[in-house]
């Protein structure tokens, strides 16, 4: 193993560098644009023995991860935002042909208006799609949930693609120390990229993508539900390899300071860093207040959520994405989690840090105050934080 | 080795009677070979050979979406790459003129600027039949479609001409363009196995007509697309590397027919007979293309 | 019912259990006195329907043609079009109205 100093884009690149990966399609795009660079720098100087083809649109990356997929090579790719939402019809195919793509996301706000900064948005959007979907909170995170998602996906219970969401420039850009395990360490993790499922093999001819009937449609399409409800128990499995062979845990849902706590914040991504700095200081305080952070959106986890959550009096969610029309995203998922169950804590939604706005200290100290002010009186659900809600009723004419 | 007697495309499938595109399927793997894998674009053709739990084909075949069947093979390219498994592998995409000349234009130009070797084959039924013979930019000037409909606000039907796409590949300077047709059976598989032997990205540009969008009695299928190219509507010609100056034309009518003759047995055009017109100038129209072109062989 | 992992069919060429056949009005019938074993008929068939056999047991016009292969058409896929008829070069399909 050896410490290097890794901006987030980096740490993927050498992810798939160690994890062997053999094909990589990809095309640029702020903020992952760093990841076909560094792809293409590590191939030219023989570091890394890989395909790169500089496709010539998104939504032809991911449709010749595709192909090399189903040809059985080790496949990923790297996208963002816009690049993402043009993916989109792809990445229910991928999911469907059951082909164990990985994808790194640098989570970027969608347009209009055009942003480049972060926000989970992106892959929110597509957690329909039927992908995995795990989210860093740091560098470190990005590299090795990238190998953690390659090992959950290729196997052969689960065979479904998996995106690994590092926020925009905060992770992306920023370097930090990052260990980067050695290869023949990840070769014992996940195995040579040999395929477990059928391939496009001319001594084994065979038919992807056939067009199918209402009679059969919903049994495919159910076949992926009970799959990723699976990959539940291989992801547990993965994370304790992962801890075995690297020495690092990672837990789908993971608390900190919240075995008492009546407050409890929930967040995902490197939000958390400071979310942690703002429980340590309000502890100091007295305050009963804790953290949950969410490592693994997709399959949901319903069950470890529960769990962590359910003694607590109030649930503050961070939601760094906004269904317009209704509320946050993790919000929603846990409130309907909680749909069947009698007695619950309440669950309140925070909207912060869209487009990159930061999220600060004193925006967790102002969640907390409200979280602790709702235990005795009516306060809306869900609630924009640092926004100037004011400046959208000075806008001449109609809103 | 010589596949001719071997059938790599399954019947039972569930093209209308008298279809072009099986022809021209059928034919390009007798010559490809059992060493190939297929990509196919949605459309006919991806509809009607593969209604699971069934499917046509007899050799390892993808489809992915509609216009990404040139990245799919791009990908697929890769793989094989990365695995040594690439030599002597034939992949061969085949895309519908609505796949390849619009949605799919841009990974055709993709795929073919970033020189893969892979063979593209685009059966042309010159509208976007499978969805019920709406216009494509590939649809003929004057020819009737469901979204070109003909009345007395629109007299001509289409009012665009067909976009060139053999041309827009030929410029492309990819290694191989021609044009065929299966009327032209012994032209049409020269052209395939000499594509097959070249390395590098591949288009062959088939007309394939439809008897149920062209509006034709399906036993004429092959009569009438041998009359798109003895009207020299449908021109067979080759280019090499993008060399229009070379440009071969590899059948020349002693008399070129008129094109009414063409246009006669199909229902698309039926419209074009009340004004006599703009027949004639359809037959310009041809009437220049050979003039610039037939000069250069 | 069967379903498989991924919508992916393993089984080559299994419409060859979809008999087409069925879909006919008119059907062609190839008199081997007149047929001078071209073949052009097989080339054309899009499903295809029409097989190469031995012609030992086939009438022929011209005994020289007997050592040749001869197109069968088979009737479990023919759909009816017409192609075989309208491109034979000697006429030697007939097109007759299916009998139901």
């Amino acid at each position: 193993m050896v410490m290097m100093m890794l901006k987030g884009n980096e740490a993927t690149a050498y992810a798939a560098k160690i994890a062997k990966v053999q094909v990589i399609p990809a095309y640029p795009i702020t903020p992952s644009t760093l990841f076909p660079e560094k792809v293409s720098e590590l191939i030219a100087n023989g570091e890394m023995k890989a395909e790169f083809i500089p496709v010539e649109s998104e939504h032809s990356a991911l449709s010749a991860a595709i192909g090399a997929a189903a040809t059985g090579a080790r496949t990923m790719t790297a996208t963002a935002s816009q690049g993402l939402a043009l993916m989109h019809e792809v990445l229910f195919i991928a999911s469907g042909m059951r082909l164990p793509i990985v994808m790194a996301i640098g989570n970027r706000a969608l347009s209009a208006p055009v942003n480049i900064w972060a926000e989970q948005q992106d892959t929110i959007a597509q957690r329909d799609s039927g992908w995995l979907q795990f989210y860093a909170e740091n560098n470190q995170e990005a590299l090795d949930l990238t190998l953690i998602a390659f090992r959950v996906a290729e196997d052969e219970r689960v065979l479904l693609p998996a995106m690994m969401g590092m926020d925009a420039f905060v992770l992306t850009h920023t370097m930090e120390p990052v260990d980067v395990p050695d290869d023949k360490l990840v070769e014992k993790f996940l195995g040579p990229p040999k395929p477990k499922y059928p391939i496009l093999d001319p001594t084994k001819p065979a038919t992807f993508g056939a067009f199918v009937f209402p009679e059969h449609y919903m049994e495919f399409r159910y076949s992926q539900f009970v799959a990723m409800e699976h990959s539940k128990k291989v992801i547990d499995e993965a994370f304790n390899e992962f801890k075995e062979l690297f020495g690092r845990e990672y837990k789908k849902v993971t608390g900190f300071m919240n075995e008492d706590a009546e407050i409890l914040l929930v967040t995902m991504g490197s939000m958390t860093g400071t979310a942690r700095e703002a429980v340590r200081k309000l502890r100091e305080k007295g305050e009963k207040v804790g953290l949950i952070k969410l490592t693994v959106f997709r399959p949901f986890p319903k069950e470890e959520l529960i769990e962590i959550t359910k003694n607590a009096k109030i649930i503050a969610v961070v939601d760094r994405n906004i269904s317009v029309g209704f509320a946050g995203a993790i919000f929603t998922e846990l409130a309907a989690s909680y749909n069947n169950i009698k007695e619950k804590p309440k669950i309140l939604d925070f909207i912060l840090g869209l487009g990159g706005r930061d999220i600060r200290l004193e925006d967790y100290y102002e969640i907390y105050n409200k979280a602790k002010e709702s235990l005795n009186k009516e306060v809306k659900e869900i609630n924009w934080i640092n926004v100037d809600e004011e400046a959208v009723y000075e806008v001449e004419g109609p809103l | 080795m010589n596949f001719e007697n071997q059938e790599f495309f399954a019947p039972g499938h569930r093209a209308c009677a008298g279809c072009a595109a099986p022809i021209i399927v059928k034919w390009v793997l007798k010559l490809a070979g059992p060493n190939t894998i297929v990509v196919n674009a949605t459309g006919c053709l991806e509809v009607f050979s593969t209604p699971y739990p069934h499917t046509s084909w007899r050799l390892p075949w993808i489809h992915v979406a509609f216009e990404n069947a040139s990245a799919v093979a791009s990908g697929i390219d890769a793989a094989l790459k990365a695995q040594g498994k690439r030599e002597g592998v034939n992949i061969i995409v085949f895309g519908g003129d609505g796949g390849t000349s619009d949605i799919g234009l841009q990974s055709l130009s993709g795929m073919a600027e970033r020189g893969h070797d892979i063979l593209y084959v685009m059966y042309d039924n010159e509208a976007y039949m499978n969805t019920g013979i709406q216009r494509s930019s590939s649809t003929p000037f004057g020819a009737w479609t469901t979204t070109s409909q003909v009345g007395p606000f629109n007299i001509l039907g289409k009012n665009e001409f067909k976009k060139p796409i053999a041309e827009i590949m030929a410029a492309h300077k990819i290694p191989y363009v021609a044009t065929v047709n299966p009327a032209f059976l012994s032209d049409m598989k020269m052209k395939i196995a000499k594509a097959l032997e070249i390395k590098g990205p591949k288009f062959i540009h088939a007309i394939s007509s439809c008897t149920t969008g062209w509006r034709h009695d399906p036993s004429k299928t092959i009569e009438i697309m041998r009359l798109a190219t003895e009207t020299g509507i449908f021109p067979l010609w080759e280019i090499e590397n993008g060399d229009f100056s070379k440009m071969r034309l590899t059948y020349i009518p002693k008399q070129r027919k008129p094109v009414e003759e063409y246009f006669k047995p199909q229902g698309r055009f039926r419209h074009l007979f009340q004004d006599p017109e703009k027949i004639k100038e359809i037959q310009k129209m041809v009437d220049e293309w050979w003039a610039k072109f037939e000069n250069k062989n | 019912m069967k379903i498989t992992r991924g919508v992916v069919i393993t089984e080559p060429g299994s419409t060859a259990l979809e008999e087409t056949g069925s879909w006919r009005t008119f059907r062609p019938e190839i008199r081997y006195e007149k047929c001078i074993r071209c073949m052009i008929c097989c080339n054309y068939c899009p499903e295809p329907a029409i097989e190469k056999k031995s012609g030992e047991n086939y009438p022929v016009a011209n005994p020289k043609l007997i050592k040749m292969e001869v197109p069968v058409i088979n009737y479990k896929y023919c759909k009816g079009c017409g192609i075989c008829v309208n491109e034979c070069p000697t006429k030697a399909i007939d097109f007759v109205r299916e009998e139901k």
